[in-house]
Order: structure tokens, then sequence, then C-alpha cells
């Protein structure tokens, strides 16, 4: 490639037709939200003494989790395995990892019933609790990737800080607080974006760690002792899609042109990724001998068959196919796949294969759950979009070639 | 001696977490001592004994601050047309069945927390708010709970409930063994109130033994299985009956506690820490090593 790509701000209008859209769904969201911590839980969602749990957690939190794993996945394979190619993919999967983990930090928030207690955790350990290690992970690797952030913020604002008003006066000090903080950052980065890493490896393989506890609660199709592994191994294929999905979507959103190259070369890791992965969910399949259960015609049998044909065999054959990778509409398809088979996988384990005793009715999500989930995504989007205008996320080519940006991340 | 390791590295993880959190040690000690007490307590349920009365649901109400009305409502045996689960207002009910071998008196089974010997609430709990006392007894500390209702994923006897209608300090209630009464030395509210003597309280041991003892002596009254004795690992209340459990609502579980998949994958993954620290030693070296190519590869 003859261009230098190099992170820009994107210049763009905010608010389009379909950005006034998503901003309506979005105060639907809150305007629920809202109701929730004004009446309590009971006023909102359809949660019981039976389903404690609903998608605020099987959704909003497990997939949040899931679907954010394009940020270490990334990470992994530009700064540790330093593929400089991938260099300009880092940056947005990095930004919708850092709003991915705090928007699941939020429906933590929203979900439990004392909110305010949400720190005690980090006083109050119970090392046996595979939701202790979750919460721990999470809220560790939040921070590390609001570091992992930093130098974008330091390089948009270096020699550029103008407060207004009366904070104006302030101007010299910040600069000189993102001058140090870049110099610092730049030496010690690798600490955290190794660190951030393997948190995500401990926290994504915990998260299936958290429903074993269920036993027999569990429909014995999801039920197994490998659920972390699972859960693992299907964080690290929906990663690279999900970078795939966004960097499309967003360069479809500003007009731009896509970045096939990078992503037709990085699409080649997912299929044999999502290989290892059916090979270990049908293993696992044929070790408990679960597939009885197929043979039945219920929703569990339904549910998991659509999670394993249409989320992992159908993209898996797609993702090995050359003439997909090479076509935008191949790559975004199967990618959507993936994610789909993703999404289903973790709403299954938390809401379908949890079938607790004495339950009058099944449990199925109130018109305010629903809004406060679709309310959340539409918030992202809308702080995604703000965050790629203001910030250095997307990379454009730039003519001048061989100007290296100066504050690019660097991993070591 | 597994076990014994993994509670003493649990000790240690504990130790070092207050020390970094700087938390009182002896305080985290004192929470994570999780031994059982050769002499812990019990409940004995003999659901061929019991008539119904609901006076244990009326005392239980009492004891715990509950509006309770007054104890003639509780004649009414309407309320056993339908089955009925503990609730945040009654942590204990009583639930009706058909007795097969004699209509006439029929069974009458009460339910309310198991008291687990090893009970999933403590293990899930994220903040330990759940813990075993000595006494035998499964109790909870409000003053911890962030209200997440893991406990409540975890309980396989589906025992604690919430106060979902609560938006501030919300409760996680489930009867709590009269820890208060007990402590005074008095009996667990419903007991000392069962007209009947259908529920015994006394040391787990020796009430097993009663029961063993019941079932050799009346074979005809009972089936021989005393609910509780090994389910998940041995509960502090048990019952006899002249039925299947199943077929009196009693949820069908294993001998193996209920944390102990979840425990032995967590503390695997976290063994020592030393596959965490593997993997970033690891990822480091790949950092490096490819870094170091990277950079001769640039000079060429």
């Amino acid at each position: 490639m003859e261009h230098e790509f190099q992170p820009t701000p994107i210049k763009h209008k905010y608010f389009t037709p379909s950005v006034i859209f998503i901003s309506v769904i979005a105060l639907i969201g809150l305007v629920f939200l809202a109701l929730r911590f004004i009446f309590g839980l009971g006023f909102v969602t359809n949660l019981n003494q039976y389903f404690p749990w609903g998608i605020w957690i099987g959704l909003d939190v497990a997939t949040g989790v899931a679907l954010a794993a394009g940020g270490f996945t990334t990470a992994a394979l530009g700064h540790i395995w330093h593929r400089d190619k991938y260099e300009v993919l880092i940056r947005p999967a990095l930004l919708t990892a850092m709003l991915g983990y705090t928007f699941v930090a939020l429906s933590v928030v929203t979900d439990i019933g004392r909110w305010y207690y949400v720190w005690h955790p980090l006083v109050m350990w119970n090392g046996n609790s595979a939701l202790f290690e979750v919460g721990i992970c999470v809220m560790v690797y939040l921070s590390v990737l609001y570091i992992e952030f930093l130098p974008i913020v330091t390089e948009r604002f270096i020699g550029r800080v103008n407060l207004p008003g009366i904070l104006s006066g302030l101007n010299k000090i910040v600069d000189s607080i993102l001058r140090f903080l870049d110099r610092t950052l730049n030496k010690f980065m690798f600490v955290f974006i190794i660190a951030g890493v393997v948190l995500s490896c401990l926290h994504q393989s915990s998260l299936g760690t958290l429903m074993i506890i269920a036993g027999e609660k569990m429909h014995p199709l999801w039920q197994t002792p490998v659920l972390p592994l699972l859960f693992l191994l299907s964080a690290f294929s929906v990663g690279f899609p999900m970078v795939i999905m966004e960097s499309l979507t967003s360069s479809k959103s500003f007009g731009l042109k896509p970045e096939k190259d990078v992503l037709t070369s990085l699409s080649r890791f997912v299929g044999p990724i999502l290989g290892i992965y059916l090979a270990a969910k049908i293993g696992d399949m044929f070790i408990r001998e679960s597939f009885v259960y197929l043979t039945e015609l219920t929703l569990p049998s339904i549910m998991f068959t659509i999670e394993i044909v249409l989320g992992v065999i159908i993209p898996l054959r797609m993702f090995l196919s050359a003439s997909v990778r090479q076509s935008t509409t191949g790559l975004y398809i199967a990618s959507m796949l993936v994610i789909f088979g993703v999404v289903f996988n973790r709403f299954n384990n938390y809401i379908i294969a949890y079938n607790p005793p004495y339950t009058e009715t099944s449990y199925f999500p109130s018109i305010g759950e629903i809004s406060v989930t679709i309310g959340f995504v539409a918030l992202e989007i809308l702080v995604y979009r703000a965050f790629v205008m203001i910030f250095p996320i997307i990379s454009l080519p730039v003519k001048s070639a061989l100007r290296k940006t100066k504050y690019a991340i660097k991993g070591a | 001696m597994g076990e014994l390791n993994r509670r003493n590295f649990l000790k240690t993880l504990g130790v070092v977490g207050a020390t970094v959190s700087g938390i009182p040690a002896k305080k985290l000690l004192a929470q994570s001592k999780s031994e059982l007490f050769e002499d812990r307590m019990g409940v004995l349920v003999d659901t061929t004994v019991c008539i119904g009365c609901r006076r244990c649901e009326w005392a239980c109400k009492t004891a715990h601050d509950i509006p309770a009305g007054d104890l003639e409502s509780y004649d009414d045996e309407s309320v056993f047309e339908k089955m009925r689960r503990p609730a945040n207002e009654s942590y204990t009910v009583v639930n009706r069945y058909e007795n097969l071998s004699n209509p006439k008196s029929p069974l009458n089974v009460k339910v309310q927390c198991m008291h687990c010997d090893h009970p999933a609430c403590v293990s899930a709990c994220i903040v330990g708010a759940f813990s075993k006392k000595e006494s035998g007894a499964v109790v909870w500390d409000g003053s911890m709970c962030i209200g997440c209702r893991y406990c409540m994923v975890a309980c396989p006897f589906q025992v604690p409930t919430f106060e979902y209608e609560k938006a501030i300090q919300p409760n996680i209630n489930k009867c709590d063994f009269c820890i208060e009464r007990t402590k005074g030395g008095l009996l667990p509210a419903c007991v000392e109130i069962c007209p009947v003597e259908a529920i015994t309280y006394g040391k787990r041991r020796n009430l097993i033994e009663t029961a063993e003892k019941r079932i050799e002596l009346y074979p005809d009254r009972y089936i021989n299985k005393i609910y509780g004795f090994t389910e998940v690992g041995g509960t502090s209340w048990m019952y006899l009956a002249n039925r299947e459990f199943n077929e009196l609502d009693f949820p069908k579980l294993g001998d193996k506690p209920a944390p102990g998949v979840s425990e032995s994958i967590q503390h695997g993954i976290f063994a020592y820490f030393v596959p965490p620290i593997a993997l970033y030693a690891l990822l480091g070296g790949i950092m490096w090593v490819s870094k170091n190519k990277d950079s001769k590869e640039e000079g060429k």
C-alpha cells in the first residue's frame, strides 16, 4: 500500500436522521432506567423469586463483555505479536472495549439491588465466588482500558488545551500534565497492554464459571465443567468479527473507504479460531453425551441448534472461503453471524438454559427491560460516534506520506 | 487433603488481600472459617406427624417482626389448594400432599432454608455476606449485600428471596434458623410452637440416629430415606416421609456439595496465582521476541 494511514478525528455532521432515531431510542431507555431507580427493580422488570437474573445480566453484562473482546484480541495481535499492519484497527477496538466495559459496569449498577454498594467487592472478598473474580477483573480491566486510552487523549490535546472562560488560566498546567503523562505512559504502556490481555482471559472464562454453580437448574446442553473454556474460546472467536463489523459500519456511516485489505487479512484468523471453538463445543457434547437432548423438539434443543448452525458452522465455512474474505458484503455477513452466535450463546446460557424448580411461569423480559437494554446499545453508539469525531481513532490515508504519528500508542 | 490445601490457600489469599486492602486480617480469617462443627445443630421434620396447623408460620413471622395476623386465621385450610414457596414475608410455609397409604391423614411438608453443610449461597456470594455458623445456621449479613441475587441463582433449593419492590435497601430474605433465639438458649420459634412435635431440634448427628431408629421401628410408616442426610453434601434440616420425596416437590439432587465444581475450577484457574502470572510472563516473552524480530527486519 502506498498510503500512510493516520488516526484522525472524523469531520462529519453529528446528527443525521438515523442518529436522531438512535437518540430517541436512547432517551426511551433512559426513562425506564430512571423508573427503575425511583421505584425499584420490580417496577420495571419481569424478574421474580424464580428468575433472579434476566437480560440485564444475560445480555447487557455477559454478552457485553464478550462483544468487547475485540479490544484485547487486537491488542494482543498488534502490540504483543507486533503485527503492525493491524495498528489501524487497534484504536477503534480499544474505544469499543472501553465503552463496552463502561456500559457493562453501568448495567451491573442498574441490575444490582443495592447499586450504591457496588464498591463493596473491592473491600469484601470472597475468593470462592466466580462472580467476585469477574467483578474484580472487570473493574481492574476497565481501569486498564482507560489508561490505554490516555495516549489518545494526550495526542489530541497536547498543545491544543483551550479551556473556556475562567478555566483558561489552567491551560498551561493541564498541558504540562498531559505532556508528563505522555512521556511516562509510553515507557510503561506494555505493562498495561499485557495486563489487559491476561485480565480479559481470566474474566472471559470466569463468566462461564458463573453459571456452573446453578447445577441441576441449568439445562444439560449448556451445563458443563468446561464452560470457562468454551466462554474463553467464544470470546476469542468474536473479537475480530466485532472489529470487522464495526470498521465496515463506521466507514459506511462516515462515507469512508473501508479498510478492506487489512480486514481481509485479519479475517484469516477467524476461521481457525471458530474451528477450535466448534471442536471444543462438539467434543464436550459427545463426552457428556448431552446430544441426546437434541433428539427431542424443545425450546432448548432448537435454541442450541440455531446457536451452533447459524452462529458457528455457517460463519466458519464462510470465513474459510477466500472469496467471502475478499468481499465486503461477505465479510460483513459472516462477522454478523459470529456476533449473533455469541449473543445467542450467552443468552442461551443465562436465560434459556436456566430452568429453576417450582416456577409457575417462564421469564420473558418486560418492555422496560428491553428498552433499557436497547437504550444502552443506542447510547453506546452515540458516544462512540462522538468520540471518533473528537479523538483521533479512525485511521485515514494522509497525502504527506512517511509522517509517522507522534503520539501513537506503542506497545513498548 | 485438596480441601485442606484449598482452605489454607484461601486463608493466605485472605490475609494477603487484607494486607493490600488494609482490612484487619483477623476479621477476614474469622469470616473464612467454614469448618463444620461436629456439634452443629439441625432439625428433623417428620412429615407424617405434622398436622398442617401452620402455627410454625405464625411463630416464624412473629419472631422475625413480620406482621403475622391472628393465630386463628391460620386455621384456614384453603391455602393448601396451591403450592406455596418461602417468600419475603414468610420464611417458612407448609404445603399439603395426599397420603397414599392413609388418605385421612395427609402429608404436610414444612418448607424453609435447608441450611446446607456446604451452602451454594455462601460460596457464590460476591462479598461474602452469607456465612455458615457454628450452630449450623446459614445467615445473611445485610450490611454487606449488594443485591446481586447470585445466591438465588446458586441455591439448589431455591430458597432466598429478594425484595424487588424496594428501590432502597432491598433485602435478601430467608430462614435464619432463629439465630438470635438459639444464641440465647431458646428453641427456633417454629420448633417451640409445634403442638405435635413434628419438628425436632437437636445435634445433627443425634437427629440422624433418631431418624434411622424411627425408620427401623416403623418400616410401614416411612420410606427408607432421610432427605437432607446426603443431599448436596448434607443439610441441617432433614425430612422423613412415606412418599418419594420428589413427589413432595423436593428437588432431586446429588450427594456432591453444590459449590464443589465451581470452586475447584475457580481455584484451578487461580492456583496460587501461578496460571495468571505464567500467562503474563508468556505474553511478555512473545512481545519481547516479536519486537526484536521486528526491529531487525526494519534494520535490514
